[in-house]
C-alpha cells in the first residue's frame, strides 16, 4: 500500500484573514486552515477531539486554537489537545508556492 | 428510663420554636405530642401576604415540612382542636375525642383576629387576615369581584390592601386615626407612608368610623358612623387581635389579658406553660415574632432545666413588607415633655429620621424612606446605649462592626428565625463562610423580614477583618495578575487601544491571550472608547463574530429581531417562506418570545438573513436579548399601562447595545408580571399611573429575583433610568458578570443611590446615547460586505 499525497489549493496567501479559520471541505472530511498572527500558516484536522466541534470557528491565540463549543485548548503546531483535557487533532503540511497556499492531504490507496 | 411526655397545643411560630430549642438541647429527653388546629404543618404567618398574592404556596412559606416531625419522633396531630385541660389528672382533650396525658403541656394558642361586633359582621365576604384559610378566601374573592374595603391601616391592614391591589382589586382602607400605623409610627412618618401608597394606588379614608356592613346575604357596601357610605364586596378586618385563652380559661389557668406567666414561662399550674401571643408577661402581651422567640428559648432552657435567667421582656421593631416602602421603627415613638429628638427630614430623597432620647439615653426611632440604620438603632436601643455612642457611630465609617463587636455571643442578630450573633460566628468559622447569602442558608439569618441583614454583613467582616473586607484579588484571567479595575484604569491612563497592545505593555504572560481574556479586553477597549475603538472580530466568540448561534453539528440558528415580541401576518409569512426554502431543521419558539430557525448552514447565513429582510435578534449576543412583553392596557381587562409599546420602545433603543452579559428585559402592565420581570435583568412593572423598574433579575442558572430600582411616572423616564442603569452596570461590571451578580456585589442601595441622582442619571445616559451611537445592524452590515462574508462565510471547496 502506497500512500500518496494531494494537493489541495486552499486561497491566496494575502486573501486569508489573521487569526480567522478557513474550512476547506474535502469528500470525507474537513480541514481547518489559519494564518497566525506571526505570519505561520497551520492546517489542522476541523473537528474537535471531545465532541466534533469545528474548530475552524475557535478563538486563536499565539499557536492555539480553543475550540467554539466546550473550550478545549488544541495546539495547531502537534495536534495536542492542552491539560487538563487530553487528545489530539490530525495536523497538515502547509506550502506555499509564490501566493497560492496549499495543504498536503494524504490518501490512501489502493 | 421513661420519657417525659411533652405535649404542646398549638402547631403555630412560637411553640414550635420552643420545641426546635428543646431538641437542640435535649434531643432524646421527651416524648413529644403536637396539636395544631390548621391542617398544615408549621409555616410563617409572617409571609402570609406572599401566599395572598397568588403567587406563593403553602410549601414556599412552611417552615418544618412534615418530614421534620417524623424525622424528630413527634406526634402530631393537625387539624386537631384540644378543648380541655384536665389540670389535676394532667390530661389534654381535643375534638376527635382523644385523651392524652402530659407531663409537661405548652399553650401556644397564639391570637384570634378581632373582629368588630358591628352589624353585618357576619355576612359572606367578610374576613379577618390570619391564616392560610383567609387568603384563600380573599383571592377566590378577588377573581369574581372589583372591591374590597380594608377595615384598619396598621400594619396588617396595610399589608392586606397591598396584596388584594396586587390581585387586581380596588382598595380602600379605613382608618380610625388621622394618619397610618398610628401605633408603630409618629404623625410625619405616617404621612409620608400614606403619600407612597396612594401612588401606589391605594385610597384611604381617615377618621372614619365604621357603623354597619351592609348589604343582604353578601357584603356589598360600608356605612360609616358619620352617615358616608362605600361600596365594597369584600371587608377585610384588620384592627386588631387578641391573645386566644378561652380555653385555657375554662380549664382554670389565670389569665388576665393573655394566659400570666413568669419569666419562665410558667402560669399559675404547675407543669403548664404558655409561650407566644398567648402569653401576657410582665403585663405585656406581644404581637410579632422576635419577642415570641425569645420567650421560646427562654422558656426551652427552663423546660430542660438549665441554669437561665429567664425572660425579660423584649424592645420591639416594626418593619413594614409593603413593595417599595421602607418604614422602621422601634421604642417610643412619640415625643414627650421629658424626651428631645434628633429629626432629619430630607424631602428631596423623601427619607426621615428620628430618634428619641431621654436622659442621655436612647429610647425610640422612627425611619422612612431609608431604613438602613434600623437594625444599628435597635441593637443600640436594646442595650440602653448613650447618644453619643450613636452620635459617634454615625460619623465613624466602621460603626457597624463596631456595634456586633459589642454584642454579646448571645444576643439576637435575626429577630424572626432567632439567631443570635454567637450562632452566626459558629456558622462563618466552622462552614467557611463568606457572604450573607451563605449565612442565610445555613443558619436562617436575615431569612424572614430582612431587617438585620446589614448586621449580618457586618458581622462578617468581624469576624473574618481584613480577609472578607480585602478579598481575594479577582484576575481577568490566568494571562495576567491584574483584576479587572486595574486593566480598566490603565487602559484609561496610557490611552492602549488594542487587546495585543494592552498585553504588551501590561506584560501578559501569553503570547496573545487565551479565550477569557481576549473578548474581555475588546468589551472593555469598546466600553471606555465607544467612539474610536475597532471591533476586533477575533476576539469575539464564534457567535458573535458569525451573528448567528452555533449548535452541537457545526449549523447555526437564526432569531430574527421581533420587537416586544410582537409580529405580523407578514412577517410570519416571510418567516415561513425563508424556513421552507433553506430547509430548517427545526422552527421555535423561544423562551424570549420569539421564533428561532435552528439548523441552517454558515454558508447559507447571509442568503437567509437577506431573504428575512429583518434585523438580527442578537439572540446569540453579549448584548440587549429580548424584551418580553405582556398584552398590556390595549386588551387586558388588568392591564394599566401600555406595555408592549413600553416594550417595543426599549429593545428599539437598546438594540445591538454591547454589555458585560446579555441583558433581558420584561414589561408587564400590572403586578401579575406575565412578562416576568421578576426575573429579568430589567423587569419594568407598568400599575396606575406609575412604572416600577427592577433590575438585577435573573431566571437562569442562580435564580435571583429582581430588586427594586425606581418608581416613575413616565415612559421617557422609563427609557432614562433604564439607560443610566444599563450604563452604570456596562461601565463597572467585569465581563460576563450578569447583573444579577454584579446587583447582588454592589447593593442595590448603591445602584438606587446613583441612578437616582439626577446628575448622575444624566451623564450615564449621555454616555449610553454614545455607546449606541455606533451600532450597525450586523447582518444587514455583514451582506454589504464582500470581505467580510469571504473572510468569515465562504468555506473553500476542494471536492
Ligand atoms: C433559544 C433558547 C431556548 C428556547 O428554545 O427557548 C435558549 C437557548 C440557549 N441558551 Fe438560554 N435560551 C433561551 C432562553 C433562556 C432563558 C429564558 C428567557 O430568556 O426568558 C434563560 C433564563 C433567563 C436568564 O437568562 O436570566 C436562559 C438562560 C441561559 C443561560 C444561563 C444564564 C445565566 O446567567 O445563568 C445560558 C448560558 C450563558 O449565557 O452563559 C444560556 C445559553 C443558551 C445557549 C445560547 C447555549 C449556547 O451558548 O450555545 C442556547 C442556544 C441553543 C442553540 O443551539 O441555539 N441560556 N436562556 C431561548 C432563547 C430566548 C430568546 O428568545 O432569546
Ligand atoms: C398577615 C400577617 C403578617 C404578619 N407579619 C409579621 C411581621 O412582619 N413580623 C412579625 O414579627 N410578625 C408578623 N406577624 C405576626 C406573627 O405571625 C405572629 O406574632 C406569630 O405567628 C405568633 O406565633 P404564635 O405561635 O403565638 O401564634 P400562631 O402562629 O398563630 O400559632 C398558633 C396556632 O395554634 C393553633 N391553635 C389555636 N388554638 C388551638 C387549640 N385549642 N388546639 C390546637 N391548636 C390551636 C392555631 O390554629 C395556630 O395555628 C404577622 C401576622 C400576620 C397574620
Ligand atoms: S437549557 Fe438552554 S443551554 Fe441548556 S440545552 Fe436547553 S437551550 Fe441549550
Ligand atoms: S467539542 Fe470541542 S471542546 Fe467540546
Amino acid at each position: 500500500m502506497e500512500q500518496t499525497v494531494r494537493k489541495v489549493y486552499v486561497g491566496n496567501y494575502s486573501d486569508l484573514p489573521e487569526r480567522i479559520g478557513k474550512t476547506v471541505v474535502l469528500e470525507d472530511k474537513e480541514i481547518a486552515v489559519f494564518k497566525l498572527t506571526s505570519g505561520k500558516l497551520h492546517a489542522i484536522e476541523n473537528r474537535c477531539p471531545h465532541k466534533g466541534g469545528v474548530l475552524s470557528e475557535g478563538m486563536v491565540s499565539g499557536e492555539h486554537v480553543f475550540c467554539p463549543l466546550h473550550d478545549w485548548k488544541i495546539n495547531m503546531t502537534d495536534g495536542l489537545v492542552q491539560a487538563p483535557d487530553e487528545g489530539c487533532v490530525q495536523t497538515f503540511d502547509v506550502v506555499q508556492e509564490g501566493e497560492e497556499v496549499y495543504v498536503k492531504v494524504p490518501e490512501n490507496e489502493a | 428510663m421513661e420519657k417525659q411526655k411533652l405535649v404542646l397545643i398549638g402547631n403555630g411560630m412560637a411553640g414550635i420554636r420552643t420545641i426546635e430549642e428543646i431538641l437542640k438541647l435535649l434531643p432524646d429527653q421527651f416524648d413529644i405530642t403536637v396539636f395544631g388546629k390548621e391542617p398544615y404543618p408549621n409555616y410563617n404567618r409572617i409571609q402570609l401576604s406572599k401566599v395572598l398574592q397568588g403567587d406563593t404556596e403553602l410549601k414556599d412559606i412552611t417552615l418544618n415540612e412534615w418530614d421534620w416531625y417524623e424525622d424528630n419522633g413527634i406526634r402530631l396531630y393537625p387539624g386537631e382542636t384540644v378543648t380541655k385541660i384536665d389540670k389535676d389528672n394532667q390530661v389534654v382533650y381535643t375534638d376527635k375525642g382523644k385523651e392524652t396525658a402530659y407531663d409537661k403541656l405548652i399553650i401556644a394558642t397564639g391570637s384570634n383576629p378581632f373582629m368588630l361586633p358591628l352589624p353585618g359582621v357576619d355576612k359572606e365576604g367578610v374576613t379577618a387576615f390570619r391564616d392560610i384559610e383567609d387568603c384563600e378566601k380573599m383571592i377566590e374573592y378577588s377573581e369574581k369581584y372589583k372591591r374590597a374595603a380594608v377595615i384598619g391601616g396598621g400594619l396588617l391592614g396595610l399589608e392586606a390592601a397591598r396584596g388584594l391591589l396586587n390581585l387586581g382589586m380596588e382598595v380602600d382602607v379605613i382608618h380610625i386615626a388621622d394618619y397610618l400605623m398610628e401605633r408603630q409610627l409618629d404623625r410625619a412618618a405616617g404621612k409620608l407612608l400614606q403619600q407612597e401608597l396612594e401612588k401606589q394606588g391605594m385610597n384611604f379614608l381617615l377618621e372614619k368610623q365604621t357603623a354597619e356592613i351592609t348589604g343582604k346575604k353578601r357584603a356589598t357596601g360600608l356605612k360609616f358612623k358619620d352617615g358616608g357610605k362605600i361600596p365594597a364586596d369584600l371587608v377585610v378586618m384588620a384592627v386588631g387581635i387578641k391573645p386566644n385563652v378561652a380555653m385555657a380559661q375554662e380549664s382554670g389557668i389565670e389569665v388576665n389579658r393573655g394566659i400570666v406567666v413568669n419569666d419562665h414561662m410558667e402560669t399559675n399550674v404547675p407543669n403548664i406553660y404558655a409561650v407566644g401571643e398567648c402569653a401576657e408577661h410582665d403585663q405585656m402581651v406581644y404581637g410579632l415574632v422576635a419577642p415570641l422567640y425569645e420567650q421560646g428559648q427562654a422558656l426551652a432552657k427552663h423546660i430542660c432545666g438549665m441554669n437561665h435567667q429567664g425572660y425579660k421582656g423584649s424592645v420591639l421593631s416594626t418593619q413594614l413588607k409593603v413593595s417599595g416602602v421602607d418604614v422602621f421603627s422601634t421604642g417610643l415613638i412619640n415625643e414627650t415633655e421629658n424626651t428631645k429628638s434628633i429629626k432629619v427630614f430630607d424631602e428631596w430623597r423623601n427619607t426621615y429620621k428620628k430618634v428619641l432620647v431621654e436622659d442621655d439615653k436612647l429610647t425610640g426611632a422612627v425611619l422612612f424612606g431609608d431604613t438602613s440604620e434600623g437594625s444599628k438603632l435597635l441593637s443600640l436601643i436594646k442595650k440602653g446605649a448613650d447618644v453619643e455612642e450613636y452620635l459617634e457611630s454615625e460619623s465613624s465609617a466602621d460603626d457597624g462592626a463596631d456595634v456586633v463587636a459589642s454584642m454579646s455571643d448571645d444576643e439576637l442578630i435575626c429577630g424572626c428565625n432567632g439567631v443570635s450573633k454567637g450562632a452566626i460566628v459558629d456558622a462563618i468559622k466552622s462552614d467557611g463562610l463568606t457572604s450573607v447569602e451563605e449565612i442565610k442558608g445555613a443558619t436562617n439569618a436575615s431569612r424572614s423580614c430582612g431587617t438585620c441583614k446589614s448586621l449580618v454583613s457586618d458581622l462578617l467582616t468581624h469576624t473574618l477583618g481584613d480577609e472578607y473586607a480585602g478579598n481575594e484579588k479577582e484576575t481577568i484571567c490566568a494571562c495576567t495578575d491584574l483584576s479587572r479595575d486595574e486593566v480598566i484604569a490603565e487602559i484609561k491612563e496610557k490611552g492602549l487601544t488594542h487587546t495585543k497592545e494592552v498585553m504588551n505593555v501590561l506584560e501578559w504572560k501569553t503570547e496573545e491571550g487565551c479565550s477569557k481574556c481576549k473578548p474581555a479586553l475588546n468589551y472593555y477597549l469598546g466600553m471606555v472608547y465607544p467612539k474610536e475603538h475597532e471591533d476586533e472580530r477575533e476576539s469575539r466568540f464564534v457567535n458573535e463574530r458569525l451573528h448567528a448561534n452555533i449548535q452541537k453539528d457545526g449549523t447555526y440558528s437564526v432569531v430574527p429581531r421581533m420587537y416586544g415580541g410582537v409580529t405580523n401576518a407578514e412577517d410570519l409569512r416571510t418567516i415561513a417562506d425563508v424556513a421552507e426554502k433553506y430547509d430548517v431543521g427545526m422552527i421555535k419558539l423561544t423562551g424570549g418570545q420569539r421564533i428561532d430557525l435552528l439548523g441552517v448552514k454558515k454558508e447559507d447565513l447571509p442568503d437567509v438573513w437577506k431573504d428575512l429582510g429583518m434585523p438580527s435578534g442578537s439572540a446569540y449576543a453579549k448584548s440587549v436579548r429580548t424584551v418580553k412583553t405582556c398584552v398590556g392596557a390595549e386588551f387586558c381587562r388588568f392591564g394599566t399601562q401600555d406595555s408592549t409599546g413600553m416594550g417595543i420602545q426599549l429593545e428599539k433603543k437598546f438594540e445591538g447595545l454591547n454589555t458585560p452579559h446579555k441583558v433581558k428585559m420584561g414589561v408587564s402592565a400590572c403586578p401579575r408580571n406575565c412578562a416576568e420581570g421578576g426575573i429579568k435583568d430589567v423587569g419594568v412593572v407598568g400599575l396606575d399611573g406609575v412604572w416600577e423598574i427592577h433590575v438585577g433579575g435573573n431566571g437562569g442558572t442562580e435564580l435571583r429575583q429582581a430588586e427594586l430600582l425606581a418608581k416613575v411616572k413616565t415612559q421617557a423616564e422609563v427609557l432614562e433610568y433604564t439607560a443610566a442603569f444599563l450604563q452604570y452596570y456596562r461601565e463597572n461590571a467585569s465581563y460576563l458578570e450578569r447583573t444579577s451578580h454584579y446587583v447582588e456585589r454592589v447593593g442595590i442601595e448603591h445602584v438606587q443611590d446613583v441612578v437616582n441622582n439626577d446628575e448622575m442619571r444624566k451623564e450615564l445616559s449621555e454616555r449610553m446615547d454614545e455607546a449606541l451611537s455606533v451600532y450597525k445592524e450586523p447582518w444587514n452590515d455583514v451582506i454589504e460586505s464582500e470581505t467580510t462574508l469571504k473572510d468569515l462565510y465562504e468555506k473553500v471547496n476542494a471536492n
